[in-house]
């Protein structure tokens, strides 16, 4: 705004950077290694997964004598064999199974059946361990395993892609009935673009009107904005249930007032999950635009009112540019935390209207496949990060520079 | 009055003082469950007399029934839990990946004695739990009479409630294509049978809510959203006993069902925590459940114990076993990941 | 918000303008108070009409000493990770803002990443790290955590309302004498004021609500709040949680009440004395 240039005082150049680094530092220095550093290290596991790996030391050595692609000779049996019996003697057997089963699902009652069998020291050539175990006459098991021994994996972030290395070492699409994540993905973002929009819609007029009230009156409209914040999500979210309810508060004022004949199916709907989100949204939205539009003069409106430009123009060109920090404050922090929902969609949203952290929180806690969950995490952050940087750089704005 | 309460005061405090200067002596141990009326009714019925008999400190946590907070503690090898409720399925996903221990049945009881499927190798049975089917008597006017004709929108017409997963809703959709029970799980081991399931379901997609939470079912019924639901019959029966619901249950083709409890690796008070298990796993005391919670005991030589008027209400009454279901631990461990995502992606076109 | 002449368009978009303003506060508001009423709901369910009229819900919340500890442990953590993050945050937003920041680039990622990483992801990732520093289940742990989650409100609204600081300002303080500090405070924070204060709210309510890292991070003694209301979600939806949150809109209402009286009062007095 202003370009008079004031003699700098006291600093050098070459340490300007440093006072507000410092003023940074503490935040900075929390955020990685409380954060940063552990995220990292579990994120990490969508690449590197070395449980197949160390259960099967002799059959990788036995495979690279082997030659060619396809189900294996004799010796890779009898390897594997060895294998499984120390890997039963020593527990490790299990997580090997549950480590194959999600390449290669069925995989685990029969490994552990080979297993069994294989301590016995019964029958452990090939022929009685595809007996025991018919998935090891396939092509496609092998493959699996083959790709399995390697300690870095590209599997599960592929997966998160719906994709996957195909028998010929090509990557290709997995079955249709099986993609589900790109579809999940797509949902979720679309889902949190709609929240924002209709956020922004109907917190700017508000955040405007509040501008200009009295403060007594503007304080009293601003403690109702922040009252949703002393009650739990869940309370919220199970009070929109009883609005949307066939039953509910809103059919029934709908049909008291004529406005519809019969009653609306809004739960388990996505309109029902996007007005709830909205509703939960509202304040986030709100409150970083009012707080610009305090700091903004109004007689810079005026003036250019004054100047001969019309209200619309006035508004457009002077007013807004001024309070765009702050509208893409609101926004951002809207559209993140749309990304990470996922009790409201259980409750409120219909079978397809379930989010990515439905997912993922579903990896982690119930089947305990962290190297899925950190796959998807890692697609949601890199995208995320991705489109926050192209948007800030496309549109030319910058969250964090003075005038 | 007076006097009595400050008696009691007195107690209290030198309760607690006593509590505070010797916590590491007396022996302790840490059980991690569900929360709840249910957990109350652990409490009742278990917890607290073990602690008496023992004369140890029984600590008690909650948490979701969700294992990965425990999958993290065993991760970082310190372990303040020795024992935890799971469900069944969660109990097989838990030995799979190392964070249960495989236990040893010689320091609990003859494996035998355990109804099939409770005596899993990484958990035991603590309850019998019914899936079964439940309306409201005053909105539907012809009572449903399997939980299949969840299946029949001619005669039921209107939206019906289901759990959002797969397990339970392919096995019935199977018995309602015609499977015969025997075979159910031998059919849903082949991809036609899985074909098979989806397309029952397909029939009936459109009018389907889905729940998540136990405690959805009955609130759906009260406000009437849908017109009948699967549900776990202890929910139900709570609503009809304490709120005086007008709801009633299905129980022919219900699927049986266990709760289970566990020991996580690296487990502090191991000792402690499997003669816990042994002493619930007596005639007596694995019966007296039922006396606080509508649910059965696992143990096939504790009927006898179980308080004649809670009898009919158990999932495990004769009058509710013409026609049932066990659900197949082996069947889910092997095909429940793969299943999972099927079934997403079909929830999702 | 009318010119001193308003024209009839102007009057027609003004009226517009705030028709549409009230339709907002009602979608905002009417929702918050609908538990009221449920929660004294004699019934166990979440339904209208009512199955009568009662206050067990309350005797529970009230009586029994876990709703009370969980209600005080809410406030606690909250209380402090908002101090913390509001700090913190103002902090680095002020230290960002500087043009002359390096590599910020890579740094605002960083800030904002926790708001994106899911936070269940967030929960395992700092138990395996608090774990080993013997921070998992205390209380300062939780805060810890809590504030890592709560920073990238603070540093997101109060960069925000930097944007239209004149930095200049900063520059005269300093070539007139005053010392940083003074200069920050009697120059710079009540501007951006708003947007710490927004900042912090959102810093509170992120803790307050918060159930996935504190069923991580959390013993029996730290329970809080919102886990009180998660762990019987398997068995029951209990209404108590609509008395709970009665409770807390009704301290909340009061405390801001109080708060205003006070600031009214201390200009009254500051004027009286001016005089």
């Amino acid at each position: 705004m202003s370009s008079i240039a004031l003699p700098k005082i006291g600093t050098t150049d070459r340490w300007d950077g440093l006072r507000p680094l410092a003023l940074a530092a503490p935040l900075l220095l929390l955020l990685l290694f409380s954060f940063g550093a552990p995220i990292v290290a579990l994120l990490s596991r969508a690449v590197y997964e070395p449980t197949i790996a160390n259960a099967l030391p002799h059959t990788i050595a036995a495979l690279r004598q082997d030659s060619g692609a396809g189900v294996p000779g004799e010796p890779v049996f009898l390897a594997l064999a060895a294998d499984l019996k120390q890997a039963q003697a020593a527990g490790a057997v299990y997580e090997f199974a549950k480590a194959l089963n999600t390449r290669l699902p069925g995989a685990r009652s029969q490994v552990l059946r080979v297993a069994r069998i294989a301590t016995q020291d019964q029958a452990t050539g090939k022929e009685a361990m595809i007996k025991a175990a018919p998935l090891l006459g396939e092509e496609q098991s092998w493959a699996a395993i083959r790709t399995g021994t390697n300690r870095f994996t590209s599997f599960y972030l592929l997966s998160a892609f719906d994709l996957r290395w195909t028998e010929r070492g090509t990557i290709g699409a997995v079955p249709a009935d099986q993609a589900v994540f790109l579809r999940v993905f797509g949902r979720t973002f679309l889902i949190a673009t709609i929240v924002t929009l209709a956020t922004l819609a109907l917190a700017f007029p508000l955040a405007f009107v509040i501008t200009n009230l009295r403060p007594a009156v503007a304080g009293m409209v601003l403690v109702l904005v922040l009252l949703p914040f002393w009650t739990s999500i869940l309370v919220r979210t199970a009070a929109w249930t009883v609005i949307l309810q066939k039953f509910g508060l809103l059919n029934d004022l709908l049909l008291w007032l004529g406005l519809t004949s019969d009653r609306l199916e809004l739960m388990y709907s996505r309109t029902g999950l996007i007005i709830a989100m909205t509703h939960i949204q509202l304040p986030f939205t709100l409150l970083p635009i009012y707080s610009v539009m305090r700091s903004v003069k109004p007689s810079l409106v005026r003036a250019a009112q004054s100047l001969g430009a019309r209200p619309f123009t006035a508004f457009w060109r002077v007013y807004l540019p001024q309070v765009m920090p702050g509208v893409l404050a609101g926004c951002l922090l809207t559209f993140i935390l749309c990304l990470g929902y996922y009790i409201t969609p259980v409750l409120i949203g219909g079978a397809s209207d379930q989010l990515i952290s439905n997912f993922i929180a579903n990896y982690v806690n119930v089947e305990l496949n962290w190297e899925m969950a950190a796959a998807l995490s890692f697609v949601l952050l890199a995208s995320t990060l991705g489109l926050y940087v192209t948007l800030t750089r496309y549109l030319g704005l910058d969250l964090f520079k003075m005038g | 009055m007076k006097r009595v309460s400050r008696t009691t005061l007195l107690a209290l405090a030198s309760a607690a003082i006593v509590g505070q200067l010797q916590p590491a002596s007396a022996e302790e141990l840490t059980v991690m469950a569900t929360g709840g009326a249910w957990q109350a009714a652990l409490r009742q019925a278990w917890f607290e007399p073990f602690a008496k008999k023992m004369g140890i400190k029984f600590n008690e946590q909650e948490y979701t029934g969700e294992l990965g907070k425990i999958k993290a503690m065993v991760e970082t090898g310190n372990v303040p839990i020795d024992l935890v409720t799971v469900e069944t399925s969660t109990v097989l996903q838990g030995c799979d990946a190392g964070v249960l221990i495989r236990l040893d049945y010689s320091k609990v009881a003859d494996r035998s004695r355990f109804l099939p499927g409770t005596a899993l190798d990484c958990g035991v049975g603590i309850d019998v739990y019914g899936d079964v089917l439940a309306y409201d008597t005053t909105v539907l006017k012809e009572a449903p009479t399997s939980v299949l004709d969840i299946f029949d929108t001619k005669k039921f017409p209107g939206k019906r409630a289901m759990r959002k997963a797969p397990a339970q809703n392919l096995e019935w959709a199977l018995m309602a294509d015609g499977v015969p029970i025997a075979d159910i799980y031998k059919v849903l081991g082949t991809l036609a049978g899985v074909d098979r399931a989806f397309k029952k379901l397909d029939t009936i997609k459109k009018d389907i809510v889905w729940w998540d939470a136990g405690a959805q079912p009955p609130q759906l019924l009260a406000s009437k959203e849908v017109v009948m639901t699967t549900a776990w019959n202890g929910r139900i029966q709570n609503a009809i006993d304490q709120d005086k619901r007008p709801f009633a249950i299905v129980w022919d083709n219900q699927i049986v069902e266990y709760d289970m409890i566990a020991i996580p690796k690296s487990a502090k008070n191991l000792d402690l925590a499997y003669k816990y298990l042994a002493y619930a796993a007596d005639p007596e005391v694995g019966a007296r459940l039922g006396r606080f919670i509508p649910y059965g005991p696992v143990l096939t030589d504790a009927t006898p114990f179980v308080p004649k008027e809670v009898l009919p209400k158990l999932p495990t009454a004769p009058d509710h076993m013409k026609s049932y279901l066990v659900g197949d631990v082996e069947f889910w461990g092997d095909h429940g990941e793969d299943l999972v995502k099927r079934f997403n992606a079909w929830l999702a076109q | 918000m009318l010119s001193p002449y308003p024209t009839t368009a102007e009057w027609v978009r003004v009226t517009a303008l705030w028709f549409w303003c009230v339709l907002v506060l009602i979608f905002l508001v009417v929702p918050i108070f609908v538990p009221v009423p449920l929660s004294f709901n004699s019934g166990s369910f979440f339904t209208f009409p009512l199955a009568g009229l009662s206050t067990r819900w309350y005797e529970v919340v009230l009586g029994t000493p876990r709703w009370r500890a969980a209600i005080g442990n809410s406030l606690l953590i909250g209380l402090g990770s908002t101090v913390l993050a509001t700090v913190l945050g103002t902090l680095t937003a002020i230290g960002l803002s500087d043009p002359k920041f390096p590599a910020r680039r890579f740094v605002v990622p960083l800030l904002i990443s926790p708001l994106i990483v899911p936070v269940v992801v967030t929960a395992v990732g700092t138990y395996l790290f608090y774990a080993r520093v013997g921070l998992a289940n205390t209380y300062f742990g939780i805060i810890l955590a809590h504030t890592v989650l709560a920073s990238p409100f603070v540093v997101v609204t109060v960069g925000a309302s930097l944007t239209g600081f004149d930095r200049n300002l900063m520059r005269a303080t300093s070539i007139l004498g005053a010392r940083p500090l003074t200069g920050f405070i009697r120059v710079m924070l009540p501007l951006i004021l708003p947007g710490v204060l927004s900042g912090a709210a959102f810093a509170f309510v992120t803790s307050f609500d918060e159930v996935v890292v504190v069923q991580f991070l959390a013993n029996a003694e730290q329970r809080t709040l919102p886990l009180e209301m998660f762990t019987g979600l398997r068995e029951q939806l209990s209404p108590a949680i609509t008395a709970a949150a009665t409770l807390m809109m009704g301290l909340s209402i009061l405390l801001l009440i109080v708060a205003n009286l006070l600031v009214r009062r201390s200009r009254q007095s500051a004027s009286a004395l001016a005089e």
